[in-house]
């Protein structure tokens, strides 16, 4: 009788095994089937960018969509190269100029701030902390008349100096260093030092900082990256041609007289995208990690 | 001899917090006051003359939402509609499908193979910058010719060319589209994140009581991102508010007929483009900094996590009372 009701269960479970196994996979086919059509749309515009960099307008005039390259990417060039809004080089060095100088202000002060707020009793802490998180709220575009006026003011509408000294004032940066402190940093390491007779500000750069360095290196991706992308304020401040970013080059293809030259736009659009690709597949895994790390402490 | 200490280092927490407030003051601080007060003032044209206040003070404000002499709303008002709607429509599959995703990828019966794979490239479009993005969307979607236009007549979903450019509900779609696909690998990494720091003995205890996948996500998966969806919500519709460099750069341009023109759109134009109406841009974008107020603070009061917050009120009330204790000994 007991061993009866023993063959039956095992039966009764191989059963839901069963069913359970079918259930897997039908759920695994529609979980594989949709990220597919997600990952092609999410990389058929690049791909379709780099592959029409490479061919001539007329054949991507008869037929756009295709994933053969041609053999036209020289001629592209050449053509790029005619477009006097458009010039690469000296893009990418007023980009990266203005993005690494920004980044290392960010990067640097944001520490300086969360360090002030996590290790020193100050009576407007509080006050101050609340102000970093209010103006963590504030859209960019809510200031953006004054500090052109800031700007005019201080005879910089048209200067690098104007991106990148803002950098130093970055509240959700700060947001993050002062809660990345508090799991990383104990204040006993703080005391040692003093007892040893180092200075704040020389504890600070030479004992707090190389704690903070994966907070600072995660921020600086970002920073880098946002700062990089930002097309907005330099597209507000810049008129002399000598200080465009990339992100106004690219735009500026857009009207060109040259609109007609698909193959060339498509090129232009690669030497502005294709830089980044590639930073970002070296860096994914940070990048990623960084996203997640960000939002569960924010 | 605590105390001590802790007085005579203070001084150190302002020292290192003056450059923060320092570029705060001039790059933010400043412009905000500034807009505030050109708000009610005659500062407008190529070279503003002498700041003077205006006879009605609040004419500014008043002429965003004064209808138009067609008798259709104002021109703000309609930025302010066609940003609410592209970020809603953008925001809401979004969203979805993050949720969706992230369920997926942590579920713990069935692995997803490959899920390294798919997050990168998930995430993909939003590390390339905008401006690229919006000048490559255009010409993929180019009129007469482009790829968009040769797949869809390829595939036999469209006989003619269509004009992506010219239709109001298209060129909508087109950025809320863009948007979507911006954004959902990020929201979608936050909630991974969310959902991994999940107890896992929750998942576990309700699978013994029967619960299937559909009733986890619905009763622990949910509750338990509620914080990081608010967090979420949020600085998205921040985001959203600041929409720019994708409506601007399309090939709509604002167009057709304004129905893609953001706020931010509307005070870049206003201010920037003749006849420079600086003051009315600052009336604008106050106005815009209100309502993101107004809308984040109702979001953090309907989504605050009750229990945490009777949690926070009763450890205040302790501390009240130790200090009390304290005082008293």
């Amino acid at each position: 009788m007991a061993s009866n009701d023993l063959i039956r269960s095992t039966k009764d479970s191989e059963v839901a095994l069963k069913s359970r196994k079918k259930d897997a996979v039908v759920f695994l086919t529609i979980i594989y089937v949709i990220c597919t059509i997600l990952a092609i749309l999410s990389l058929w515009p690049f791909v379709c960018m780099l592959i029409n960099a490479t061919r001539d307008t007329e054949s991507i005039m008869a037929n756009a969509v295709s994933l053969i390259p041609g053999d036209h990417l020289k001629v592209n060039i050449d053509a790029l190269k005619k477009i006097t809004t458009f010039n690469a080089k000296t893009g990418m060095k007023n980009s990266f100029i203005i993005s690494a100088s920004a980044t290392i202000l960010t990067v640097y002060f944001s520490s300086l701030t969360a360090y002030a707020i996590y290790a020193y009793d100050w009576k407007l802490k509080k006050a101050f902390f609340g102000l970093i998180l209010g103006i963590m709220m504030l859209p960019g575009t809510v200031t953006i008349v004054g500090f052109y006026r800031t700007c005019y003011k201080l005879h910089l509408t048209d200067n690098k100096l104007m991106l990148i000294l803002p950098a130093i004032a970055a509240p959700g940066v700060v947001f993050f260093m002062k809660q990345y402190l508090e799991g990383a940093l104990s204040m006993e390491i703080v005391e040692s030092a003093r007892i040893d007779g180092a200075g704040e500000f020389r504890t600070f750069n030479t004992i707090v900082l190389p704690i903070m360095k994966p907070a600072m290196a995660t921020q600086a991706i970002f920073a880098f990256v946002g700062n990089w992308n930002n097309y907005f304020l330099p597209m507000i401040l810049f008129i002399k041609q000598k200080n465009y970013t990339m992100p106004i080059m690219v735009s500026l293809l857009n009207g060109d007289i040259y609109k007609r030259e698909f193959g060339c736009i498509y090129l232009g659009l690669s030497t502005t995208a294709l830089p980044l690709i590639i930073i970002y597949l070296l860096l994914s895994k940070y990048i990623i990690s960084g996203v997640a790390l960000g939002s569960v402490k924010g | 001899m605590n105390k001590r200490k802790l007085v005579s280092y203070s001084k150190f927490g302002y020292l290192f917090a003056i450059p923060f407030l320092v570029a705060f003051l001039i790059f933010t601080l400043y412009p905000v006051i500034f807009a505030i007060v050109i708000g009610f003032t005659n500062y407008e044209g190529a070279i503003p003359g002498k700041l003077k206040l205006l006879k009605d003070p609040l004419e500014n404000f008043k002429y965003l939402f004064k209808k138009r002499r067609s008798g259709e709303i104002s021109y703000f008002l309609q930025a302010f509609l066609n940003t609410l709607r592209m970020w809603l429509v953008n925001f809401i599959p979004q969203l979805g499908l993050s949720l969706l995703l992230a369920a997926w990828f942590t579920d713990n019966r069935v692995k997803v193979k490959g899920q390294g794979f798919f997050k990168v490239v998930f995430y993909l479009p939003n590390i390339i910058t905008a401006a690229t993005v919006a000048i490559l969307f255009s010409t993929l979607f180019d009129h007469p010719k482009g790829p968009v236009n040769d797949l869809l007549r390829m595939v036999g979903i469209l006989k003619e060319p269509f004009n992506f450019w010219q239709n109001k509900i298209a060129s909508r779609a087109l950025i809320e589209f863009i948007q979507c696909w911006q954004w959902y690998g990020s929201t979608m990494v936050v909630l991974i994140a969310a959902v991994i720091g999940i107890n896992p003995e929750i998942f576990e205890a309700s699978e013994i009581d029967g619960a299937g996948r559909w009733k986890k996500f619905w009763y622990i998966t949910l509750p338990s991102c509620r914080p990081i969806m608010l967090f979420t919500l949020v600085t998205s519709m921040i985001g959203g508010f600041s929409m720019f460099d994708i409506p601007n750069l399309m090939r709509s341009a604002g167009g057709p007929d304004n129905a893609t023109t953001t706020l931010s759109m509307y005070i870049y134009n206003t201010a920037f483009k003749k006849p420079y109406k600086y003051n009315r841009a600052a009336a604008a974008s106050i106005v815009l900094f209100i309502i993101v107020i107004i809308v984040s603070s109702v979001l953090f009061y309907l989504m605050r996590d009750k229990d945490a917050a009777k949690m926070a009120k009763e450890k205040k009330a302790e501390m009240k009372r130790r200090k009390l204790e304290e005082k008293g000994v």
